[in-house]
């Protein structure tokens, strides 16, 4: 039931539902999103194919809620809700993106049974906020933290990286991929800068080919007639022009009469870039890395003085190699006592794939670090590369905060339980919202096990079972299909990635329950 | 259309291009416009008080708003009707004047209205329903004087206020960290109130957010946040005891607005050329260094040159900042924005015991704040939430708390909420109609029912059966003399909004009255509309 504004009272082509209509569309609207991405929860969901609007139609495999979301045009405001928290639990914590959707669709699945009892929606709200609480403070008391004890904590990572990545494409080398992560992100000593890891992908090879390096690796190339190898290297980093320097006094021009003034003042302009070169070299470097462009004629110079010169290193390739090796980015060259040079024990180019790369080793400061990806197709390393992503982002987040949990469905049937018992303390209606709080928490490890192709209900059933004693630690095993042991399986998540699923979710529910009227302004109308 | 005939019996033309306007007279007028007035009034209706729903809007772009603010709804909502827009600029106003209420207020307006159709169904002229409701109005506001509480609080103990700023909260989305969230308004307002002249100054709060965290992550900051970063990555991310020169003029050789030329010809005067260009840079940032700066923010951007120099001369330097953060800035550190390097002196510096650099998320996210500025008072309040339409609704809900912790401070006198006063005014306005001994009796009659739409509204939002409630409420206030009684939305179980705590402000609860009153008044008055045609 769409009508026209209230007679007449709003813009033309404005179009309004109210009361029970609006919430149906908008619980209807969220729930669709949910269904899209629920089946690609767990160690067995499966992937989407996505294919880009236009001419290219790029082709996209991938396992990720916050990407498949990202690229499926939504119409409804409500599922727009949805996207938006999925694509903010990717930039925060960058894992459980599709978990923190379906929860938030199971719940407003569940509001929507609450609403057709009769029960205002006001009551539903204040129902999710208190088994919100309860759930989340019961999990805090349970989180475990080896945050003090360095080997049980990598440990600990090491279990995180393989819990993420076993959802994902990475899943056939899930141990090396971990190790590979774990690595990369104890290297950045709790700076969580995940800028400073670099991952190159390069097709061919298999996926178990892809390794870290210590180093650092430039995909650009070295100057023609250059040394191809330097060992203890100073490294002058700088953004400067090395072509000609154009004049930035506004307004200046070259104005000559004759031809000879022409060569003269070009020999000028050689002149300054020789001097330029000069000065560079004052600095004792033997390899100088250029932000932008470098010309034939400083190159040559470079390649007169025995220098190895890269150019066009982009920005974040020069940010991270000032990390690695500890220099200055300069961009001016008349001061050389006071410009700290990087330093690596050696700079060579190496070849991966058909590729040749300069890679940079025994670098003096090793925050930084690069990953290399192999793999079979472009689709195959996009997909691998966004894997490796999420577990990063989950590592740094536990890096900062050291807490862990259980994972497989365990989190979500234990708050279930205390959900429950609050449930039976609770008077008057609010207990039916926080019951149906609690039946959404089980719709997590339902849609695990039946994506699984295991008998859910059963599984749920037993699961519940164990849980009702508090220090059970049963969960999915997805592989043998039973229940199993999540500390003798190694199944282990963030406690910050469940906290913020749980509490977003909660927050995108209850703000489309409380929405009782949507009104939707006519699309602004293209040109042409 | 109407036709007019002059002395010759030839149709004559008042108004030009009469088939493509129309145009409404007489009583026919006024009751379109009622039509109009009410349809937008009952649109907001839903959202009243602390069970209030929410709307969705969806503008023509696709983006949404999800919002329990009655001037943000209308304002999105596009109203093309004449006196719907009146009823928009109504809630705005308010919004503008007291901040909360402008929910409150178009249902008081539309309810007035409703009242004001059947009172011109009985032959009564519009302005003397006008008139009823300006006497009616007038007892409303005495009353209100009459019930209102002198609120006492100090600047140690404001405890009352953090009450104030929760009701406010109640009904907005933001209601499950309300404690939080009002202690945060209350310790902002307080920070940049000026105490002895009862005043608040809302510029110097600013409320800033950024999507991700949750909403138990939103901070106070007693300074400024600036979405900004320094502009060399190897900078240091934290200054102590800053001396910050704030410039509106860019790291580059001076342009002036004069066209000129500057010919090269020789050899020499290209090499003089760039020493002198050089020597502006060098100049630049020694006259920042001269001054005794140690922090640079700029509103324009730097060259590579310039940029390496500032580092390299341990200047570190923000590029980009906008003019309104800009003028911030200048306002917090008590420092003065300079157009020239030559004008740079020590005493124009903006002082802050602490600026750093802070990172969100896994994403390229940073923010600098600057801290402890000064003597001038400034605050930011920073909002975290699950997602942008989280954190723009809670934006809103912000300003309405501080908006009316500031009005606590200007005039600390409050009525009781919960449909209380309503209630009570009515009473008052229904005593004071029969003694009234003209058509305006029944006018006031009106006003005093339209005064009961808002506990209606109340009672039905929380889903309480609302002629009941209101019935009952009314009868013990008037037995038991107590004008404190209200709508228990909370269902807490009691009726009296003293121990409820739930409390207005009276300046907000005056306005509102008045506002819809002279609206009201206005449209009544209204007996010819005439519209163009829409442009083909």
């Amino acid at each position: 039931m769409e009508n026209q504004g209230s007679s007449g009272v709003l813009k033309q082509g404005t179009t309004e539902e109210k009361g029970e209509m609006a919430r149906l569309s908008s619980f209807v609207g969220a729930m669709a999103i949910a269904d899209l991405v629920a089946s690609t929860l767990g160690p067995k969901g499966m992937d989407k194919i996505l294919e880009s609007m236009g001419r290219s139609k790029h082709v996209t495999v991938t396992n990720d809620g916050a990407t498949i979301l990202k690229s499926v045009y939504v119409d409804n405001p409500a599922a727009r809700v949805l996207v938006d928290i999925s694509k903010t639990q990717d930039d925060e914590v960058g894992d459980g993106t599709t978990s923190v959707v379906v929860l938030a669709g199971e719940l407003l699945r569940e509001a929507e049974r609450l609403v057709a009892q009769r029960i205002h929606p006001m009551t539903i709200i204040a129902g999710y906020r208190e088994a919100v609480t309860v759930s989340r403070d019961y999990l805090e008391g349970l989180a475990m933290d080896n945050g003090e004890d360095p080997v049980a904590f990598r440990n600990d990572l090491l279990r995180i990286a393989k819990t993420t990545l076993s959802s994902k494409i990475l899943t056939q080398d899930k141990e090396h991929f971990a190790e590979l992560a774990v690595d990369a992100v104890l290297r950045l000593k709790g700076s969580g800068n995940l800028e400073m890891i670099q991952i190159i992908k390069r097709s061919g090879g298999s996926l178990r080919d892809s390794f870290l390096d210590e180093g650092f690796i430039l995909d650009k190339r070295i100057g023609v007639g250059q040394p191809k190898r330097v060992e203890n290297a100073k490294i002058l980093i700088a953004n400067t022009s090395m072509d000609t320097d154009k004049i930035k006094i506004y307004g200046a021009r070259v104005r000559v009469d004759s031809m000879d003034k022409v060569a003269s003042i070009e020999a000028a302009e050689k002149n300054k870039m020789k001097q330029k070169v000069e000065n560079i070299l004052k600095h004792n470097c033997n390899c100088f890395v250029n932000r932008q462009l470098i010309y034939n004629y400083p190159e040559q110079l470079f390649t007169d003085a025995g220098v190895m010169a890269i150019e066009h290193a982009d920005f974040e390739g020069v940010e991270r190699l000032a990390l690695v090796t500890g220099g200055d980015i300069t961009s001016t060259f008349e001061d050389p006592e006071n410009i700290r040079l990087g330093e690596c024990d050696k700079i060579e180019t190496i070849q991966i794939g058909e590729d040749e790369l300069i890679h940079f080793s025994g670098c003096k400061r090793g925050e930084a670090c690069t990953i290399i990806l192999r793999g079979a197709s472009t689709h195959l390393l996009d997909e691998a590369e966004r894997s490796l992503h999420d577990a990063l982002c989950v590592l740094a987040a536990t890096v900062k905060d050291t807490r862990v949990v259980y994972g497989g469905g365990w989190p979500e049937l234990a708050a279930s339980r205390v959900v429950d018992e609050l449930a039976a303390k609770t008077p008057g209606k609010k207990a039916l919202a926080v019951e149906s709080f609690s039946k959404a928490l089980r719709r997590i490890p339902t849609i695990i096990s039946d994506n699984a192709g295991l008998d859910s209900a059963e599984m749920v059933a037993q699961l519940r079972a164990h849980h009702a004693d508090p220090s059970t630690r049963a969960g999915v095993d997805v592989l043998s299909g039973h229940v199993g042991d999540m500390q003798e399986l190694g199944i282990f998540e963030s406690f910050r990635v469940k906290q913020q699923v749980l509490l977003s979710a909660t927050e995108a529910a209850e703000q489309i329950i409380r929405v009782d009227e949507v009104i939707r302004a006519q699309p602004r109308q293209r040109e042409g | 259309m109407s036709l007019v005939f002059d002395e010759f019996g030839r149709p004559y033309i008042l108004v030009k291009d009469q088939n493509t306007r129309s145009r409404l007279k007489g009583l026919d007028a006024q009751k379109a416009n009622i039509k109009g007035a009410t349809a937008v009034a009952r649109i907001l209706r839903s959202s009243l008080g602390p069970k209030g729903m929410d709307k969705m809007l969806q503008s023509p772009d696709g983006d949404v708003t999800i919002t329990n603010d009655g001037a943000t709804i209308l304002e999105q909502m596009e109203v093309t009707h004449q006196i719907g827009k009146l009823l928009v600029e109504l809630s705005k106003s308010q919004d503008m004047e007291i901040g909360d209420g402008t929910t409150g207020v178009v249902v008081m307006a539309g309810s007035l209205l409703e009242q004001a159709e059947t009172l011109l169904d009985k032959g009564i002229h519009p302005s003397r329903i006008a008139e009823g409701y300006d006497i009616a109005s007038k007892v409303a506001c005495e009353h209100l004087d009459k019930i209102a509480k002198d609120y006492d609080w100090t600047s140690q103990n404001f405890e009352n206020l953090v009450q104030t700023c929760m009701t406010t909260l109640n009904s907005k989305i933001v209601g499950r960290c309300k404690r939080q969230m009002a202690e945060i308004c209350v310790q902002a307002v307080v920070a940049v109130a000026d105490l002895k002249r009862k005043d608040v100054n809302l510029d110097l709060i600013k409320v800033d957010g950024k999507v991700g965290g949750k909403l138990e992550d939103t901070t106070l900051v007693h300074g400024l946040v600036i979405d900004k970063e320094f502009s060399h990555p190897q900078m240091p991310k934290r200054i102590d005891d800053a001396r910050i020169a704030i410039l509106t003029c860019p790291f580059e050789p001076p342009k002036p607005k004069t066209k000129h030329k500057l010919d090269i010809d020789t050899v020499e005067k290209y090499e003089s050329l760039q020493k002198a260009e050089r020597k502006y840079f060098d100049d630049m940032v020694q006259q920042c260094l001269d001054s005794g700066a140690n922090l640079v923010m700029c509103q324009w951007g730097f060259d590579d040159e310039a940029n390496h120099l500032l580092y390299h001369r341990k200047l570190p330097a923000v590029r980009w900042v906008g003019g309104v953060e800009l003028e911030l800035l200048a306002i917090a550190t008590g420092g003065r924005i300079v157009p020239r390097f030559q004008e740079l002196t020590p005493d124009k510096l903006g002082k802050a015991s602490a600026v750093k650099e802070v990172a969100f998320g896994t994403t390229k996210d940073r923010c600098l704040v600057v801290e402890g500025c000064g003597e001038t008072k400034s605050v930011t309040i920073f909002v975290r939430g699950g997602n942008r339409m989280m954190v723009d609704e809670t934006k809103r809900s912000l300003h309405d708390a501080i908006c009316v912790a500031r009005n606590l401070i200007r005039d600390s006198h409050i009525v009781y909420g919960g449909g209380a006063a309503e209630i009570g005014m009515a009473i008052a306005v229904e005593n004071a109609a029969d003694s009234v001994h003209s058509v305006e009796q029944y006018a006031m009659r009106g006003f005093a029912e339209a005064l009961d739409a808002v506990p209606i509204a109340l009672a039905e939002n929380s889903g309480l059966s609302p002629i009941e409630c209101l019935t009952e409420v009314k009868s013990r206030q008037i037995k038991e003399q107590n004008p404190y009684l209200g709508i228990d939305c909370n269902e807490v179980g009691t009726n009296d909004m003293r121990e409820q705590n739930v409390f207005e402000t009276l300046v907000g609860k005056k306005q509102q009255i008045m506002l819809a009153t002279s609206v009201v008044k206005m449209i009544l008055k209204v007996d010819d509309v005439i519209t163009s045609g829409e442009y083909e």
